[in-house]
């Protein structure tokens, strides 16, 4: 950037600035919160012992460790069978529509079926084996964000429909997670009118900290530039507090689930 | 109620443009006195008071469902609240790891103290971008600073593409909640609005009028050069922002423009990835209730290589601007543990009442009528500490346990110490000296109870004003210490339990 001197200068000086009044701040402890379960303050904290505030002289007071499960947070079932059927039970109250399909092929036939009774003429994909398999049934026009063209927000503007895989989907929240990196983009997820997401029954995890944990793991310390939980079609009740769904990402969410 | 709108509306705009800094002191008329007229105005609109509440109507029973699917939403919000206590209290550290971590994945950390140098900072990105269009997706923070009204002075065309914020931009208000920036409105008005600005025909359909807004922000996205957004959490371990949505409009912001400029409190940090998984259902449920809102997307950096597509370029912008003040103040710090989720404004009977536009200020409600005071000043704001009924419904509200009601009281509090009123210093003065004389505390008590009847019925200057939306009761025959007294002498007479009862049978009649 080519900005001169002073203003490099004030912005070197308004960190150390706002970091000096925080600190100052801080040298007079708060009381810790007042919580009703003594429990989650006596537990150690997960990552690192020195982030007891060595300042405050207050007992280290921490958030239960990730895997103590959370007893109190909503359910995310304890077995695959369990995990499968709140998920599938919170897609469709999220007004998603699932469809469980036996294999790649009955997939693709459930895809294909869907965009001739939608005529959709075309159709954004990326590359990923599965999306790959069902979209060579279709008909239409297709086109690929992340082909050797490059993506051209044009042309995906004008598909009815993207395609695209997930990395997990969560059954706590109904969540499916998709990111930039394995997904296709920032885009594709979001500006097609219809979104369908081809998934393997096996990628469903119970909780939104397994969902974060498994991601972490998965990339190390190279995550992609985007994560995204999308939960059910895009939705506003900004006028009279009235569900509308499809504000402005995809009005339609389609969970294919193979397996 | 439109002059009304009109006055709330033009009130801010004003004092966006002429004195664009949110610091900024009162406009012409003082905040106490808006509020006042104001609030007067909005409690005898009894239309949009109903209108109001059935709006919210909603939202309470589908919270409710959702909190009954927490195995115990009482605990999630320990959790919560710890989470935030823990990062509010090592505010520098975490900001510090979060900037690193974020410059270590390709993006830019600019550090603003205050509303003016936000501003700049953000014109100055705007310019090296060459932009030609903006779009934002909703983000209190630039309302904070009045950062249209900033672009638009330099001749940068902004849109707000969250439906409700398109909706109080194209009506030139600032927004009545938020959360729900035009819950006031009704669809007939949503309807000429963009029947004016869009040239769409007529319809009293939400969902036709949704997809008016739809089709004319498609080509936006497309077009736009530079996306602001604001985050709801900073992730310090990772250098990522958060941002909750339900709309689509920020992933859209985020992901079709060249640039990606985030404008955000310092207190939204976290410590770990790992806090999202409670906070993020916790803002869904208690501010909208919903399991998890529809996109909750995690960005750290510009598009890496392999990505597709992606913004060449992303800024986070933290913005300070008082917010180490309410720091410096042990006792209500936690009111930066706040995640607006809106809870408190919903359940809250003083905004129900008098609607967002008559507190004057960014944030509404109970939690603005807290961190207001710090942001703009005690002397001038203080009132709204006064604008509650101390009913800690916000308090219980609160999916982060703020203490939000009595942080109310200590703000009461601190301005009787630092800017106390005279005719209350009197007032208090003159109690003393009756409470601690029984001749002269039953003698002014008799004085005063003579006068009711006549103050109700003369209304003379002096309560005239009190008197006008409050009725005074009638004074009882006897007082407390007669009847006391009497009941005393009758115990003493008869059987001790017949005593009790008949008396307490007689006062409650």
């Amino acid at each position: 950037m080519s900005s001169p001197t002073p203003s490099k200068l004030s912005a070197a000086s308004s960190r150390e600035t706002i970091l000096a009044r925080i600190r100052e701040a801080l040298r007079v402890p708060a009381p810790p919160p007042h919580v009703i379960d003594r429990t989650l303050v006596d537990v150690p904290h997960r990552s690192d012992p020195s982030t007891a505030d060595p300042r405050s002289g207050f007992p280290a007071l921490q958030v239960l460790p990730a895997d103590a499960g959370r007893p109190w947070l909503p359910d995310g079932g304890d077995t695959p069978e369990e995990r499968l059927a709140i998920l599938t039970d919170n897609l469709e109250k999220l007004r998603a529509e699932v469809h469980r399909c036996r294999d790649v092929a009955h997939a693709a036939e459930t895809i294909a079926d869907l965009a001739r009774a939608a005529s959709w003429q075309r159709v954004a994909w990326h590359h990923d084996a599965l999306v790959a398999d069902v979209v060579r049934a279709l008909s239409c026009e297709t086109c690929q964000v992340d082909g050797p063209s490059g993506s051209d927000k044009e042309l995906l503007e004008s598909c009815q429909a993207g395609i695209t895989s997930c990395e997990l989907l969560v059954a706590q929240t109904g969540s499916i997670l998709v990111d930039s990196r394995r997904s296709g983009g920032r885009g594709l997820s979001i500006l097609p009118h219809v979104h369908l997401v081809v998934a393997r029954v096996d990628q469903v995890v119970g909780t939104l900290g397994d969902a974060l944990a498994l991601t972490k793991q998965r990339h190390g310390g190279q995550l992609p530039s985007m994560l995204s939980f999308i939960t059910g079609p895009s939705r506003t009740g900004d006028i009279e507090r009235i569900l509308v769904l499809g504000a402005h990402g995809p009005k339609e969410l389609h969970v294919i689930l193979v397996g | 109620m439109t002059t009304l709108q009109h006055n709330a509306a033009s009130g801010s705009k004003e004092s966006g443009k002429k004195l664009p800094s949110a610091d900024s002191q009162a406009g012409p008329v003082p905040p106490k006195r808006q509020f006042l007229q104001d609030a007067a105005a909005h409690v005898a609109d009894i239309g949009h008071r109903s209108f109001v509440r059935s709006a919210l109507g909603g939202y309470y029973k589908s919270r409710d469902a959702q909190k009954a699917r927490y195995r115990d939403w009482e605990h999630a919000r320990d959790a919560a609240s710890l989470a935030k206590w823990s990062a509010v209290n090592r505010l520098d550290e975490l900001l510090e790891q979060f900037a690193a971590n974020f410059e270590g994945r390709g993006g830019k950390v600019h550090w603003a103290a205050n509303a003016h140098d936000a501003r700049e900072i953000i014109l100055e990105l705007v310019r090296q971008a060459g932009a030609r269009a903006i779009i934002k997706s909703k983000c209190m923070t630039s309302e904070e600073i009045h950062l249209n009204a900033a672009l638009e002075e330099e001749g940068y065309g902004v849109v707000e593409s969250d439906l409700g914020e398109f909706i109080q931009q194209l009506r030139g208000e600032p927004p009545y909640h938020f959360v729900f920036p035009c819950m006031h409105v009704r669809r007939e008005e949503i309807s000429r609005l963009f029947e004016d600005n869009l040239g769409t025909a007529p319809t009293d359909s939400p969902e036709e009028l949704t997809m008016i807004a739809r089709r004319h922000m498609r080509r936006l996205y497309v077009e736009a050069d530079v996306g602001i957004t604001g985050a709801n959490f900073l992730v310090a371990e990772t250098g990522q922002i958060s941002i909750t949505e339900n709309e689509g409009n920020a992933r859209l912001t985020a992901a079709l423009p060249r640039m990606h400029i985030a404008l955000v409190g310092i207190e939204k940090v976290v410590a770990n990835l790992d806090d999202l998984s409670i906070l993020l259902p916790m803002l869904a449920t208690a501010g909208a209730g919903q399991p998890m809102t529809c996109y909750n997307t995690l960005y750290g950096g510009p598009r890496q290589e392999g990505e597709c597509d992606g913004p060449h370029e992303m800024h986070v912008v933290l913005l300070d601007n008082h917010r180490s003040a309410i720091l410096a103040d042990p006792e209500q710090r936690d009111s930066l543990h706040c995640i607006r989720c809106g809870a408190c404004l919903n359940v809250c009977p003083i905004f129900k009442n008098v609607g967002g536009f008559t507190y004057g200020t960014t944030y509404q409600g109970p939690i603005g009528s807290v961190i207001t005071p710090h942001l703009r000043g005690l002397a001038d704001w203080n009132h709204l500490s006064g604008a509650s009924s101390l009913c800690g419904a916000c308090s219980d509200a609160c999916p982060v346990r703020i203490d939000i009601h009595h942080h109310l009281l200590h703000n009461r509090r601190n301005a009787a110490r630092t800017s106390p009123s005279r005719l209350e210093r009197l007032g208090h003065r003159l109690f003393v000296t009756a409470a601690t004389r029984p001749w002269l505390f039953r003698t002014a008590g008799w004085m005063a109870r003579q006068s009711m009847g006549l103050a109700r019925r003369l209304k003379p200057p002096l309560v005239r004003e009190w008197l006008a939306s409050r009725d005074l009761p009638t004074a009882p025959r006897e007082t407390f210490r007669a009847a006391w007294q009497r009941r005393s002498r009758a115990a003493g007479a008869r059987r001790p339990e017949k005593g009790v009862s008949s008396a307490s049978s007689r006062e409650s009649t």
